[in-house]
């Protein structure tokens, strides 16, 4: 572990359990994980192992059933609701798995959204811009592709800059050409604003470019590779 | 600049626009009716005091026999009267060219010179008569217009026996005479009965009245005591033949005018909050579905971390939007439509001007029911969605338990095929939805019933009262209460198939504070053509001793079988008499009290006097009839029930009544905008399932099965409900609906259940087919590719 960066996430015994008696299902069991900050951290594992449920509950989105989960020093899993609200509005930007765009908001307006409520936003084109949108600015998400509603799904992440970034499968619906480039933007808000950027994907190539490898499998951790050389996101292979 | 969550409304509300119009015009409406009528009431009101008192409308009436002029100071200086105008007036009956019956009038002096200091008249044609020409008359216009007269028109008037010519030199209105009714008469009618003003001293002459009155006029100051002035009066003109003296109260015109108006007050209260709250129902049904499905989006906004108070805020927009406009809109329609009915019941009451009123309030009212009922709807769904956690909220809700429904795998299971399955499932499924659409649309159904039924019980109050109760063809008033030998001259008529007798007395009934003037009518033993009947429509036997008081004296006067009653009795010698009340009669026109006639002429001490007779004749020998009866003296006035029931269908089609037909297409918009409302909420919820269905290879026809099939058996359901709803429901509205003049009653109509029924339904075929119309056009990619 490295000594010199300060633990930006920490989870100790966190487990999650949905539903009662012999339909229970674990999706997480007791994790313990430290993220340090201003990592660029993957998360690999099968369908269903409990990679969307961790990021979810880190995120501030969702409870535990037990154990802890800390951010810096504070204690997501005891605060309550409109403190989560403050954590999300000040820390957290989101990609979500499906791309989650309001239907009725342009995609300037859907990075406006979340723009209006950061305290030092970029301005929004300038978002759409880096994930290669800046010629479909006032496209409705029913005009555009799936990929392209997942970038503009990032750009609204990131335009927040904010301190720590969760991406839920951010390429699944992508070509490899897109796809690297928005794996070079998460990379660029990295590098240019130290956030910690922790990414679930399927496609095992992505954990090239992370600073630490997460292998998921079955709601627990199975290993940590900690990753010394990392490759640029254009380098990636498909 | 707009922010986004202000545009996201706006393209929501633009989006959503054929159901927030439907939901709108729902309340709207709801909120039009309850501005419409509050101010067509409080302008009515409010004319009616401002047209009393600029023509100075007496507070109370004294008639007499024959009072010497001097006697006026004497009254004048009762405590409280502040003036006093004396005149003669006198019946008289005017000849009609072309018509073989004389029409009843009254005739009315005006002052030799000047104008009268109490009951003036309002001039709308030609001049008063002048001075010291006893042949120049004013006709009352209304009278004049149904006639055809004009000014310039000559006219013969029989008065006190003495047959003379007129010349017509004017035409007015008086608040006095908004309403006519001739004598023995329930129904106001123009036509039948007519006014004449000409100069006391030509008036005087005729009657035999110089230096003397025969009615006296007084108008009392602010704060007077009027049980004691009219005490005070009465003792004055007892002497001189007083037949008590009345207040304005009890006069004849102002007691029709004000019981129309009190029909609309009563139609204004009680009906529009039902309609009301029907509409704010649905408002509060349809919001919180709005607002359910819009969960997703609310759970996303939160992950982005919007607090739920900038979240509460920006749905509250929404349903401000909605609702406020929808009541707003409804509140300016409802001026709209208030002024024009003012107009038009302006023209009906007579009144010359018109003081339009608007009732704060009722704004007031309408605006809260609307927003609460919205908010009440939205904050619900809302309070429901705070209280999950981001994730939960932005997963669709957790799918009900398909278990429960799994199992029609049996014998049901194998009979369905797969939509018919799906429509039943989402039945099941969903009971709560479910329940709420068919309670909404069992509503609409019971506000349709109970119109449609009110419509019935006014052709059922006109039935009883001219089929039942009055089976005669004619009715024949005397001068004055004459010998029973009289009714065998009328019977020796040819063409006069049977004649009963009857006698009316002007009385004042009471029950302590309850007191009620009207008149009590003696009916003879075997009575078939006038009769007191019950509940069962069955004849009641009157008793030799004690009244039989219709439903509505009974509650008027607050009285039971057995109570007694105190009866002042205005004719003759006016004896008190103590009467019991013997039974309550089933009548639904006016507020009569009957008697044996037997019983009444030993109770007056009289023996064998009729003041009338009821009539029924072979129609073959009508017009020698009527002129036989215009020759004989005693006969002061013959009237035809045909006339009588063409009168009152016209009052009821005019009147207060007349409200209903307004109200009943309030109510058809109220019920096609529930229905169309539960359609497109169902649509919109399925939007997304639909189109997956259509995708997977089921036709149109299969897909709008699918949701159309639910709105059938949605309606069907509701159609039971809402006729027992509506059965319920009825009994307030008819309530809203009679007036002491004529009673409503709230019965069950089959034939009106089943032509709700059809409302209701047509109004779901339309709406299925509206909305079948967009799922058709729907974009199946578009539905698909927006997550929401
Ligand atoms: N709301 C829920 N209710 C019940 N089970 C759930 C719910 N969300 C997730 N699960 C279950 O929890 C497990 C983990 O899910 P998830 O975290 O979404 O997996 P991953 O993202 O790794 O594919 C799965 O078995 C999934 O079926
Ligand atoms: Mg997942």
């Amino acid at each position: 572990m490295n000594v010199g960066k300060p633990i930006a996430f920490r989870t100790r015994g966190l487990t999650k359990t949905y539903g009662e008696g012999r339909s229970t299902v674990h999706a997480l069991r007791g994790v313990d994980l430290d993220i340090p900050q201003g990592e660029i951290v993957v998360l690999l594992g099968p369908s269903g192992s409990g990679k969307s449920t961790l990021l979810n509950i880190v995120g501030g989105l969702d409870s535990a059933t037990q154990g802890t989960a800390h951010f810096l020093d504070q204690c997501l899993t005891e605060m309550s609701s409109s403190a989560l609200t403050r954590y999300r509005r000040q820390h957290v930007g989101f990609v979500f798995q499906f791309y989650n765009l309001m239907p009725s908001l342009t995609a300037r307006e859907n990075v406006e959204l979340v723009t209006e409520i950061a305290s030092d936003p970029m301005d929004p084109d300038d978002a759409l811009a880096l994930v290669g949108l800046r010629e479909r600015t006032d496209h409705f998400p029913a005009q555009m592709s799936g990929g392209e509603q997942q970038r503009v799904a990032i750009a609204r992440a990131v335009a927040k800059q904010p301190d720590v970034l969760f991406c839920d499968e951010p390429t699944g619906a992508l070509d490899s050409a897109t796809g690297r480039t928005v794996l070079s933007v998460l990379r660029d808000v990295n590098e240019k604003l130290g956030s910690t950027v922790l990414v679930v994907t399927h496609n095992a190539n992505t954990a090239a470019m992370a600073d630490r490898v997460i292998h998921f499998a079955d709601g627990n951790i199975r290993e940590v590779i900690e990753n010394n050389s990392k490759l640029d996101p254009a380098a990636i292979e498909w | 600049m707009v922010s986004p969550l202000n545009r996201k409304l706006l393209r929501d509300l633009w989006r959503i626009k054929g159901q927030a119009t439907a939901i709108g015009v729902v309340i709207g409406v709801g909120v039009m009716l309850l501005v419409m009528m509050t101010g067509l009431t409080a302008s009515l009101t409010e004319t009616r005091d401002a047209y009393y008192d600029r023509y100075r409308l007496a507070d109370i009436f004294a008639p007499a026999s024959r009072a010497p002029e001097r006697l006026t100071t004497r009254l004048a200086a009762i405590p409280g009267v502040a003036a006093v105008q004396s005149r003669v007036q006198g019946r008289a009956l005017i000849d009609i060219p072309g018509q073989v019956l004389p029409v009843q009038a009254q005739a009315v002096s005006l002052p030799d010179r000047g104008r009268p200091a109490i009951n003036d008249v309002y001039l709308t044609d030609g001049r008063l008569p002048a001075s010291g020409r006893p042949d120049e008359i004013l006709l009352l216009q209304s009278f004049a217009l149904a006639h055809g007269l004009h000014p310039g028109d000559q006219l013969n008037a029989t008065m006190n026996g003495a047959r003379r010519s007129f010349d017509v030199v004017g035409l007015a209105q008086s608040p006095e005479f908004l309403y006519t009714t001739a004598p023995g008469e329930l129904i106001p009618d123009d036509a039948r009965f007519g006014v004449i003003w000409m100069s006391r001293s030509g008036l005087a002459a005729a009657y035999d009245m110089n230096g003397a009155f025969n009615e006296v006029l007084l108008s009392l100051t602010r704060g007077a005591n009027l049980e004691a002035t009219l005490t005070a009066v009465d003792r004055l003109l007892d002497p001189y033949g007083g037949f008590g003296a009345y207040a304005r109260a009890d006069q004849t015109s102002n007691r029709f005018v004000t019981e129309e108006i009190s029909g609309l007050v009563a139609a204004a209260i009680g009906v529009p909050p039902i309609f009301l709250l029907v509409a704010a129902f649905l408002l509060y049904i349809v919001i919180g579905r709005i607002v359910q499905s819009e969960r997703g989006q609310i759970g996303l906004m939160k992950a982005f971390g919007y607090t739920d108070g900038e979240l509460g805020a920006h749905y509250s927009k929404l349903i401000l939007a909605i609702a406020l406009g929808g009541a707003l809109a409804g509140c300016l329609a409802g001026i709209a439509a208030g002024r024009a009915l003012v107009g038009v019941y302006t023209d009906y009451f007579k009144f010359p001007f018109l003081v339009f009123q608007l009732e704060p309030s009722s704004f007031l009212l309408g605006i809260a029911v609307s927003l609460l009922a919205a908010s009440a709807g939205g904050f619900m769904v809302l309070r429901q969605v705070f209280g999950l956690l981001p994730a939960a909220a932005m997963r669709p809700p957790t799918p009900p338990d398909f278990s429960r429904a799994g199992h029609l795998s049996g014998a049901l299971g194998r009979i369905l095929d797969q939509p018919s399955r799906m429509v039943l499932r989402r039945i099941t499924r969903q009971p709560g939805r479910m329940a709420a659409s068919m309670l909404g649309i069992a509503l609409g159904m019971a506000l349709s019933v109970a119109m449609i039924t009110i419509y019935a019980g006014f052709d059922r109050t006109i039935d009883l009262s001219f089929s039942v109760v009055d089976r005669s063809d004619v009715r024949v008033g005397f001068t004055h209460p004459v010998s029973t030998k009289t009714l065998f001259e009328l019977d020796r008529l040819p063409g006069v198939v049977r004649v009963e007798a009857t006698r009316t007395v002007p009385a004042v009934m009471s029950n302590g504070l309850h007191t009620y003037r009207g008149g009590l009518i003696g009916i003879p033993a075997g009575a078939e053509l006038s009769r007191a009947i019950d509940r069962e429509l069955e004849p009641i036997l009157l008793p030799p001793r004690g009244v039989v008081l219709s439903s509505a004296l009974a509650r008027i006067l607050d009285v039971e079988i057995g109570d007694v009653l105190d009866v002042d009795v205005r004719e003759g010698r006016q004896p008190v008499l103590q009467l019991a009340v013997a039974g309550i009669a089933e009548t639904l026109l006016g507020s009569p009290a009957f008697m044996s006639l037997e019983g009444m002429n030993r109770a007056l001490g009289d023996t064998r006097r009729v003041s009338g007779a009821y009539l029924m004749i072979d129609q073959a020998y009508a017009d020698d009839i009527y002129m036989a009866l215009q020759n004989m003296p005693t006969v002061a006035g013959v009237s035809l029930k045909s006339q009588a029931r063409d009168a009152f269908v016209t009052l009821m089609n005019t009147g207060a009544g007349a409200i209903r037909y307004v109200m009943g297409a309030i109510a058809f918009i109220i019920t096609f905008g529930i229905v169309y409302n539960a359609a497109r909420i169902a649509y919109a919820e399925r939007a997304r399932d639909l189109a997956s269905l259509r995708v997977i290879g089921f036709t149109r026809a299969e897909t709008a099965f699918v949701l159309l099939g639910e709105l059938a058996v949605v309606t069907l359901v509701a159609l039971p409900v809402g006729a027992v709803l509506g059965y319920y429901l009825s009994f307030g509205i008819a309530a809203g609906f009679s007036t002491d003049l004529y009673q409503i009653p709230a019965i069950f109509d089959g034939p009106s259940h089943g032509q709700a029924a059809l409302v209701v339904m047509a109004a779901a075929i339309v709406s299925g087919l509206l909305v079948k119309r967009d799922l058709d056009r729907s974009d199946l990619i578009e539905v698909l590719k927006t997550r929401e």
